[in-house]
């Protein structure tokens, strides 16, 4: 196909860098520089797409981010495809492949179109009335057809292959569009010595400059003043420009983020480059200059393709070099409509007619209409268009003292409206800024703001290309010299108005501050129109009318009614004249109907922008210990702990885990075993107040706890239930070797540091992590002093010089190394910590001297039982943040005498004491081959009606090897009594009796401790 | 009440819609009421439809500082599930399940309640045995949970990754009769509903005072549209309720967090049911206009700002783009807060309070959505008998004092 619709000459496009592209299978041509949009007007092609709810045919309706209709498929390959991209966004590049979407079987024939026929039947909320009957019918035939009816694209079903990154960036002024008012802010913050960003969301930075043809600034051509200004701000080095991206969010404090696309323009991404780019910039001041939105006028059939925006019209004839048809009619509540009809007729579209909603139309815009010889028709309104897969014609009829005359039908291919412009507050208002009506402008606009930014341009009112430079100039240069200045965060402040501080002379149309917000009149019977007003969502004037009578006052209930503003432009283009529609229904003044909130993003974004790199290995930090590739080469299995890999039991050929874990258990009972240890939780209290501090964070009592020895430390929370567990030794008077669980410990650090820091500020105590600086090497079984005697130096290994639960520094192989004699296994053990950097040589050391007792590694499955076999707990597994020191059997190491502790008050509370708390115990199935299920619940009568009442459940369970048979922890209520009594476990098919025991299954007396 | 029925629509349809009134009145308060109910959020309005309903009470003013439904109700991803742990929450949510399975039957408005399936994920042997014991508890209080396979979740959900990820999934429990329902439908729907058993529903309507009498008991509420008498005021107002309870000189355990959620742009279905991981912080179901719904847990500092920072939805997508790889392309559409009432121990409170006539139902953390039916219902109970229902009796106001919590969180380091 041909550029039937391109213009003779002129544009933006690269006329000598043809592209080709295809959309929905046909092959079609453009230009560099152009938009999918424009290429396929350049070809004749409106028809784009289907409506959410109707199905009707679409076509585009702007030439930018406001874009409601023209969303299609874009997909490189069968993993880069992506759903519901506006057309008008698209940059064209060779190859492009595009599909149109929601439709079947295809865009000109679609099936789903009987939806349009059926409108009568579906007003707004037609689903909150209906479908109710028979009941279930809803989820098993209705809800799946209103969903496959629903939906606009379709999800990649591919994972995504791109990468996405993320940056950080700061600056004194950031500079929000770079049209007029942002680029004349940019420069004069630039030239105030100001560090700044100017961002935009377009491919080009200049904004509306982009689509002029006859304005001049300072005295050249306002294309070259646009290429001029940009040299200049690329010549400074303290100006950062950024195309293609947009700030689509502003977070508190003057955080905005910015999505940059990086290659979606490119024919060929090179590998090296992301996608795009999340920019999270922190601003001293921001300038906002996001300029304003054209607004459509809402009358009959105002949705067939061919009807457009008349400045987007416009933008497609100047900036693109196409034209949206060979003759067009306009409908304008605004001078903005004749401008574009001039640009048109100059551009070669044939200019039917203009209808204006006006009365008075004067001016030097329309004069200049007329002298041209264009049919302008004043007070006159379009009520109704026809064509099936574009404009065909339009209706014009006059409108006089409110009533709508006769109409006439003019033929032509497209319509142009324009109802004015809305200024582009979706920034301030996401700073939080309030947001003020202002009568004569017809619009919200900035009014106080909360943040440090201040608004320039259109997008806070201003009007008038020269005036728009002015303000873009003294808002940039105030910003600059608040930044300067900058001292706190003024809240609440609006910033002084910026008297123009510099003349920048421009000649440009004067477009005045005429609007309309709503529907126009039409005098056809309603029932039988449809007036849209979000295009996208198929609301019309008359959905919102019948909101109103159906009670929905507040704006945001009309909207959540009829879902006007809800699609994916947000009401870019809709929430305006649904607030005029509403209004009028409710005969209450705008200002008192109430505003939406405004919403980050300010356009969609994608999802992998924000997750950027984090995906499998770097979704989360793989931490591994200075021995992990030792169990590596070792066989072993890992599990995932936290966020560390730990080992989980070394296989043997032919081993599954069990034998692995019943040889293991059984090695270390009968001689030794080996187990890295590394990643429990580790940290250094100092200080003269350590151990007042530690006395406040733990349950035990420290003060009288000798340097060199060791104590089973317990934490409670405020609520008085058990937190976190560990060993920890006073190295000296002020120095704790603290553990944690594992998992606890960031956790532990942080509520450390939380009472330190807030609650005890005048204690004099360090806290440093040391988790990563020590390897731990736990040596367990009753050959361990065997096997670490050799290598230990400068520490009496006897049991009398180094009884259980001490702590010696010495060395180890000549390393420095705390050594902890202090078991989990119930056997006598030693822990030997050295800096990581030692860690696997000295594992690896002690592994060879362990090798004539047969040392055998173990992991973390073998020191579950081993530990259960004892009866010890595991903070998580018997605790579930629910347990008292008492219900786990900890009720010895919580200090009576102590003042106070984290969790004291809490512990004296009535249900603390309760008879019925569940407390810890041991349980053996009646028959001993049965491992119970970990969660598995424990009742009297497995029998009892539901509810059936619950005495406990099953906290860990294995099979012991050592012992022959299988055991289980538990938690059961008044567990201490039950001791010696049947219970039972029911599963769904059966119930499994149990008896409740001790829960110290081995070695009872902790004999074996000292070996 | 205008019925609504297919036919109805059709009917009136043929009249051009002209015919259809208002779904509730829009009232001037009466000086004196039997009850005001504070808050015309789900909750508030549930209970006030209840309190007619089942108790004959219809002197009843239901008032809302801005418009009704537009706090938690309006703002959350309308997840609904009853497979809690402990024997109290499991028959308070139950309770509301059996509530939604004919809700919209019982007020005559589609909420759209579709048992789609609420699946959360294991990750690691923890979420295992937690799993577990939900499932085994909550078949032996009558609720259904099961556990499923890595392999069974995958066929339940298949867009789920569930090996090529840094915690791969290994099962995961799911509630057959858990899913989704239209929050906005549920807020009008009960709205309605009460309204034409005579509630008044005031909406712009803010509260400044709860006057007390010289026995301390509560003989109003004063308001920006004047004082309203009332021997019974209950406060159901999420977010802000320690700020109207202090009014009443109550100091409330709870913290306000704001809590942020999302969506995509709307696509063809592509995602069957509801899944929610807490050990990677998110969850993610398709409503029925094609969008992605997308949550996690809370921010980290207490606010009343009804927006969150940027990391946390970074996160959150972070996790969604790991269980969902396939989804990375989707564009947010929107993202929001909501301001959510946190206890010390995670669950509600619905109790009489130590002032006399004055009544309290908050602290639903993230979860109060799935309970609004049930919650309502007991709340009704609670004020209209001045004593709490079997199934809200363990959700007083003391049990921070005594310390019979009922934590949840806690216990299956699960979000609600």
């Amino acid at each position: 196909m041909t550029n039937r619709f391109r213009t003779a000459s002129g544009g933006r496009i690269d006329r000598a860098a043809p592209l080709s592209f295809r959309f929905d299978g046909q092959t079609f041509s453009g230009f560099k520089g152009d938009t999918l949009a424009s290429a396929l007007i350049a070809n004749g092609v409106h028809l784009v797409g289907r409506s959410f709810k109707y199905h009707r045919p679409r076509g585009f309706l702007s030439a930018g981010s406001d874009e409601p209709n023209a969303l299609v498929n874009v997909a490189r390959d069968a993993a880069r495809a992506a759903p519901n991209l506006r057309a008008t966004q698209v940059e064209l590049y060779e190859g492009l492949k595009a599909q149109s979407q929601n439709r079947w079987p295809s865009l000109s024939f679609d099936a789903g179109a009987v939806n349009d026929l059926a409108a009568p039947f579906l007003p707004a909320g037609f689903y909150y009335k209906t479908f109710m009957w028979p009941a279930g019918a809803w989820k098993r035939f209705y809800e799946p057809k209103i969903r496959a009816m629903a939906g606009l694209g379709v999800a990649p079903d591919l994972p995504d292959p791109d990468r996405y990154t993320q940056n950080h960036a700061h600056c004194d002024v950031l500079v929000v569009g770079a049209g007029p008012a942002g680029l004349a802010a940019a420069l004069a913050a630039a030239e105030s010595g100001a560090k700044v960003i100017l961002c935009d969301e377009q491919a080009e930075l200049g904004g509306s400059l982009l689509s002029e043809t006859t304005a001049t600034i300072e005295g050249k051509p306002a294309a070259d003043w646009l290429a001029a200004t940009l040299a200049t701000l690329t010549a400074r080095d303290n100006v950062t420009l950024m195309p293609r991206t947009t700030a689509f969010g502003y977070f508190p404090h003057n955080h905005i983020a910015l999505a940059e696309r990086v290659t979606e323009h490119l024919a060929a991404p090179g590998p090296d480059l992301p996608r795009e780019r999340l920019w999270e910039v922190r601003a001293k001041e921001v300038v906002i200059a996001a300029g304003a939105l054209e607004r459509p006028l809402v009358f009959p059939d105002n949705d067939r393709p061919g009807v457009l925006l008349a400045d987007s019209a416009r933008t497609y004839a100047n900036r693109y070099g196409t034209k949206v048809g060979e003759r067009a009619v306009i409908f304008t509540a605004c001078d903005a409509g004749y401008r574009a009809a001039l640009d048109l007729k100059a551009a070669g579209v044939s200019i039917a007619a203009i209808a204006d909603l006006r009365a008075e139309v004067s001016g030097e815009l329309p004069s200049r209409a007329l002298a041209a010889g264009i049919d302008v028709r004043p007070s006159t309104v379009l009520v109704g268009t026809k064509g099936r897969l574009r404009v065909a014609s339009a209706q014009l009829a006059k409108v006089t003292k409110g009533a709508v005359g006769p109409a006439e039908t003019i033929a032509c291919d497209s319509v142009l409206m324009s109802g004015g412009f809305t200024p582009s507050v979706h920034l301030f208002s996401q700073s939080r800024g309030k947001l003020v009506w202002d009568g004569a402008a017809g619009a919200y606009l900035p009014g106080t703001s909360v943040e440090r930014e201040r608004s320039a341009g259109a997008c806070r009112g201003v009007n008038g290309l020269q005036r728009v430079l002015e303000d873009g100039y003294a808002q940039g240069e105030a910003a600059a010299l608040a930044a300067r200045t900058y001292t706190s965060p003024a809240r609440g402040a609006t910033p002084a108005p910026a008297a123009p501080s510099r003349s920048i002379p421009a000649s440009a149309e004067d477009l005045g501050t005429d609007g309309f917000i709503g529907a126009t009149p039409h005098g056809r019977n309603p029932a039988f129109t449809k007036a849209f007003v979000d295009w996208q969502n198929d609301v019309t004037a008359k959905d919102l009318k019948l909101a109103t009578r159906e009670g929905m006052r507040s704006i945001e209930h009309v909207k959540r009614y009829t879902t006007t503003g809800m699609a994916t432009d947000q009401g870019k283009t809709s929430n305006m004249n649904a607030l005029g529609i509403v209004s009028e229904a409710l005969d209450t003044p705008v200002p008192k109907i109430g505003l939406t909130t405004f919403r980050p993003p300010f356009t969609p974004t994608t999802f992998g922008l924000f997750a950027g790199a984090a995906r499998g290995d770097v979704f989360d930090p793989v931490r591994k210990t200075a021995i992990h590739d030792w169990a590596a080469e070792h066989g072993a299995a890992f599990e995932d702990v936290g966020n560390w890999k730990r080992a989980h039991y070394f296989p043997r050929a032919g081993e599954d885990m069990h034998a692995a874990v019943a040889r293991e258990c059984k090695a270390v009972r009968a001689s030794v075993g080996m187990f890295d240890a590394s990643t429990l939780g580790k940290i250094e209290v100092v200080g003269p107040d350590a151990a007042e501090f530690m006395n406040r964070m733990y349950t035990n009592a420290w003060a009288k706890l000798e340097p060199g020895r060791l104590r089973y430390g317990v934490m409670l929370r405020e609520d008085g239930f058990v937190m976190d567990d560990g060993v920890v030794g006073r190295m000296a008077a002020d120095r704790f070797h603290v553990t944690t669980t594992t998992g606890g410990a960031p956790r532990v650090l942080a509520h450390m540091e939380d009472y330190l820091q807030t609650e005890w500020p005048d204690l004099d105590v360090w806290l440093t992590s040391t988790t990563e600086q020590w390897s731990v090497i736990a040596v367990q079984g009753p050959k361990a002093r065997e096997v670490i005697a050799p290598l230990i130096e400068g520490i009496d290994l006897s049991k009398e010089a180094f009884p259980h639960m001490s702590v010696r520094e010495g060395t180890i192989l000549g390393v420095p190394t705390r050594l902890f004699s202090v078991s989990f296994t119930g056997e006598l053990g030693f822990e030997i910590n050295v800096p990581s950097a030692y860690g696997r040589a000295v594992w690896e050391a002690v592994y060879a001297a362990g090798e004539r007792f047969g040392i055998t590694p173990y992991g973390t499955e073998t020191m579950h039982v081993l530990r259960a076999e004892k009866g010890y707990i595991i903070v998580g597994q018997e605790t579930d943040g629910t347990a008292t020191p008492d219900d786990v059997n900890l009720g010895w190491a919580v200090g009576k005498a102590k003042k106070d502790f984290v969790g004291k008050r809490s512990l004296l509370r009535e249900s603390m004491s309760a008879p019925d708390r569940r407390q810890l115990v041991g349980l053996k199935t009646t028959d001993p081959k049965i491992v119970l299920e970990e969660g598995a619940q424990i009742v009297a009568d497995p029998a009892a009606p539901v509810p059936v009442p619950m005495l406990g459940f099953v906290t860990s369970s294995y099979h012991s090897a050592v012992l022959g048979r299988s055991i289980a922890l538990a938690m059961v209520k008044g567990g201490r009594a039950r001791i010696g009594t049947k219970l039972m476990v029911p599963m769904p098919t059966h119930a499994i009796e149990v008896e409740v025991v001790e829960p110290v299954f081995y070695d009872p007396k902790g004999e074996r401790l000292n070996g | 009440m205008q019925k609504f029925s297919g036919f109805e629509l059709f009917r009136r349809a043929l009249g051009g819609h002209k015919s259809w009134q208002p779904q509730w009145r829009n009232p001037e308060p009466k000086a004196e009421y039997d009850v005001v109910i504070v808050g015309a959020g789900g909750h508030g309005l549930a209970a006030a439809y209840y309190l007619a309903k089942e108790h004959g009470i219809t002197n009843v003013a239901v008032i809302e500082r801005g418009w009704l439904g537009g706090g938690n109700t309006g703002r959350n991803t309308t997840i609904v599930r009853s497979n809690y742990l402990f024997d109290e929450s499991a028959a308070l949510y139950e309770h509301a399940v059996k509530l939604w399975e004919g809700l919209s039957q019982d007020i005559n408005y589609n909420v759209m309640y579709s048992a789609r399936g609420v699946l959360m994920l294991a990750h690691n042997h923890h979420d295992e045995i937690s799993f577990k014991r939900h499932v085994h508890a909550n078949r032996l209080n009558g609720v259904d949970n099961e556990w499923l396979t890595a392999e069974q979740v995958k066929e339940f959900c298949p867009p789920l990754n569930i090996k090529s990820m840094r915690y791969p999934i290994i099962g995961g429990a799911l509630q057959r009769r858990g899913g989704t329902a239209r929050h906005d439908a549920v807020a009008w729907g009960f709205a309605r509903a009460a309204d034409s058993r005579g509630v008044d529903i005031i909406q712009n309507c803010e509260v400044t005072g709860i006057r007390r009498g010289p026995s301390g008991a509560v003989e109003g509420v004063e308001t920006s549209r004047g004082f309203i008498r009332a021997k019974k005021v209950g406060v159901s107002a999420a977010g802000h309720t320690s700020v109207v309870m202090a009014m009443a000189g109550l100091r409330m355990p709870l913290e306000s967090f704001p809590l942020q959620a999302l969506v995509s742009e709307p696509v063809k279905p592509a995602f069957p049911t509801v899944v929610m991981s807490n050990t990677i912080h998110a969850y993610i179901s398709q409503s029925d206009k094609g969008e992605m719904v997308i949550g996690a847990g809370t921010d980290a500092y207490t606010s009343y700002s009804q927006r969150g920072a940027l990391h946390i939805t970074a996160h959150t997508l972070d996790a969604i783009c790991e269980l969902v790889p396939q989804f990375r392309r989707l564009r947010m559409l929107r993202n929001w807060g909501g301001i959510v009432d946190v206890t010390p121990d995670r669950s509600p409170i619905i109790a009489k309070t130590p002032v006399p006539g004055l009544y309290v139902n908050c602290g639903w953390g993230t979860g109060g959505f799935k309970a609004t039916p049930g919650s309502g219902h007991v709340f009704a109970h609670t004020i209209a008998k001045d004593a709490p229902h079997a199934i809200n009796a363990p959700f007083t106001l003391e049990r921070f004092r005594d310390g019979f919590l009922i934590d949840e969180a806690a216990a299956a380091a699960v979000a609600h």
